[in-house]
Parts: C-alpha cells; structure tokens; sequence
C-alpha cells in the first residue's frame, strides 16, 4: 500500500477531478462535489482509482458521507497512514 | 466524439445463429472477439476459424453466463488475449415456453437468469473498463416480444421488456462517458430457437418472411460502430415491419 501525505493526495485526486472536467482553480478543500459538476458516476470512478493507487476501499455508503475534496482526501489520508 | 481506442468485442451465446453472425460481423470490422459458448464448442471453434480465415481475431471463450462467476472468467481471458473489451453483445438467451398458468418455477428462473441477470452482470463487469477508456458499445439483444405479446412466452417476455428497460436506464447512467447502450429487437429470425414458429407467425409478418441472421448482426455492427456514437438507450426493432 502507497503511503503519501495530504497534500500529496490532494494534488492526485485533484488531477483526476480534472480530468473529469472539473475547473483547477475551483477544486479546493472546502469545494463540494455539486460545485464542480462531479457526478455519483465520476465518484464511482474516483473510488476506484483510490483503490488501484491507495489500496483504500472507498465504498458507497463512505462516498454518502463525502461531501467535498477535503472529506474524500482526509478519508484517503486516514487509511494510508502507517 | 471519442476515437475508437484498442480493445476488443465479446459475444455471448455466439457458437451459432444471431450471435455467430455477430462474432462474424465485428470481426469483418476490425474487433478482436471472444465467442463465448456454453454447450457447442464445435460450433464456437468453427466460428472462431472462419474469422481468422477471413484475416481476423478471435477466441471461443466456455462459460455458462448464467453463473455468477462467469462475466469475471470471461472478461479476465479476454482483457489478457486481446486487451480491454470495449464491446460487449449480450445475446445468450434460452426459452421454455408455457402458458402462465402452468409455468413451472424452474423455468421462470432459468430464462429470466439467461435473458436478464446474465446481461446485467456482463455489463456490471464491462462498465468500469469502458467508462474509463471513454469508449464502449453495449448492446443487448432483446426480442418483439418484449413489447408485443405472444401467449406462451410469459417468462421469455418479462426477460426481454426488462433487458430494454435496463438497457435505457444504465445508457443513462454512462452516457456522458461515451459509453452507449442499445438494444436490437429481433422479430423473426431464421434460428434454432425459433424453429417450430409457425407458418401463421409468417403470414403475420409484412415482409413475408423471416429475417435472417445477418440482418440482425448488420444492426449490431452499426450500433458498435463510431457512427452510432450518439444513439443511446434506444432499441432497434428489427421486424420485417411485423410490429409496424
């Protein structure tokens, strides 16, 4: 399993996030999923590309509670620790 | 519109009839193809030899879709041999027909697994490749039937209303991947699973005849193909005008 810090995995899910057509500028801790146009579909996607890279499980009910990119890279942070 | 990326096609229930004239099809169309075949192996081997007689590509792939481990088994074969299946044809399908009065349990269960479970879990194991490749073409093949009734087929036509309604919500879900999901409606067709259809069926049908095959598979190939690119959750009916 990787290990990498917050700002490391803000800075990748952030390159996914763009990649699904999310504004760089606009994509903050504080940004939610809706205010970037990022639908349960690109979530879907996301989860499993942390799994792939992190090793993490991000399952459907993690994703309900997730509601913006600091939530779902202090969730990745968490299970990444050593 | 994306440009169609490597990968290749799998079709279900395809040693023989619609389905081999489908692996036929995609592979004139430059798709590497998986013929999966749960019983006929002869048949699948002959297909999978006239296709790369032809110059093609392809593979006979055993797995009854009915199990629940099979879309795993299949996928994992090909995505070594051939790379990520952006194409997934879901034809395999069974009847067992009865009024619904004396419709037994059994073979409520076994046509909806085939018709409708089955499909569901291909295309549960195809999504996440082709929403990650932006590209993918699912189509089912589902039946008149589904939209017309025709006593004895209760089973047989509760599988197929259900294929085209899960064909349109789950096209819904992925389209703006590139993702499209369609479903062709096959009438009557020249096929063992129809044989013992009557003559009266035939009379019935405007074009005085059944379909063949081949004229099911050209639908497919279009549907596959970059040209169908924004056709999604549609079903094409394929009929000789018999629902017309």
């Amino acid at each position: 399993m990787a290990t990498a810090n917050k700002d490391q995995i803000q800075e990748r899910l952030t390159e996914v996030l763009e990649g699904f057509g999310a504004d760089r500028e606009a994509i903050t801790r504080e940004a939610d999923w809706e205010s970037l146009d990022v639908d349960s579909l690109d979530l879907v996607e996301l989860a499993q590309i942390v799994e792939e890279e992190y090793g993490v499980e991000m399952k459907e009910e993690h994703m309900k509670e997730m509601k913006t990119v600091g939530d779902a890279v202090d969730f990745v942070a968490e299970r990444t620790e050593s | 519109m994306n440009e169609r990326p490597e990968g290749c096609a799998l079709v279900t229930g395809a040693s023989r009839g619609i389905g081999a004239a489908i692996a036929h099809g995609l592979a004139e169309d430059g798709w590497s193809v998986g013929v999966n075949y749960r019983k006929d192996s002869e048949g699948a081997e002959q297909v999978v030899g006239e296709i790369e007689t032809a110059g093609g590509s392809a593979v006979a792939l055993q797995a009854d879709v009915c199990e629940p481990g099979a879309a795993d088994e299949l996928f994992a074969a090909l995505e070594e041999r051939f790379g990520p299946v952006l194409v997934l044809v879901n034809n395999a399908g069974m009847r067992a027909d009865s009024l619904a009065s004396q419709l037994k349990d059994d073979d409520w269960d076994r046509v909806l697994g085939t018709n409708l479970s089955a499909p569901f879990r291909t295309t549960r194991r195809a999504l996440s490749g082709m929403t990650r490749a932006r590209f993918g073409r699912i189509v089912n093949i589902g039946s008149i039937v589904g939209q017309k009734a025709n006593p004895g087929q209760a089973n047989y036509a509760a599988s197929k209303a259900g294929l085209i309604a899960f064909t349109s919500t789950v096209a819904a879900e992925v389209a703006r991947r590139s993702v499209t999901v369609n479903s062709v409606a096959p009438g009557l067709v020249e096929t063992e699973l129809t044989e013992g259809i009557g003559d009266e069926i035939l009379r019935a049908v405007p074009a005085r005849r059944a379909g063949t095959p081949e004229e099911i598979a050209a639908c497919v190939r279009f549907l596959a193909s970059d040209g169908a690119s924004y056709v999604n959750g549609t079903t094409l009916t394929v009929d000789g005008g018999l629902t017309a």
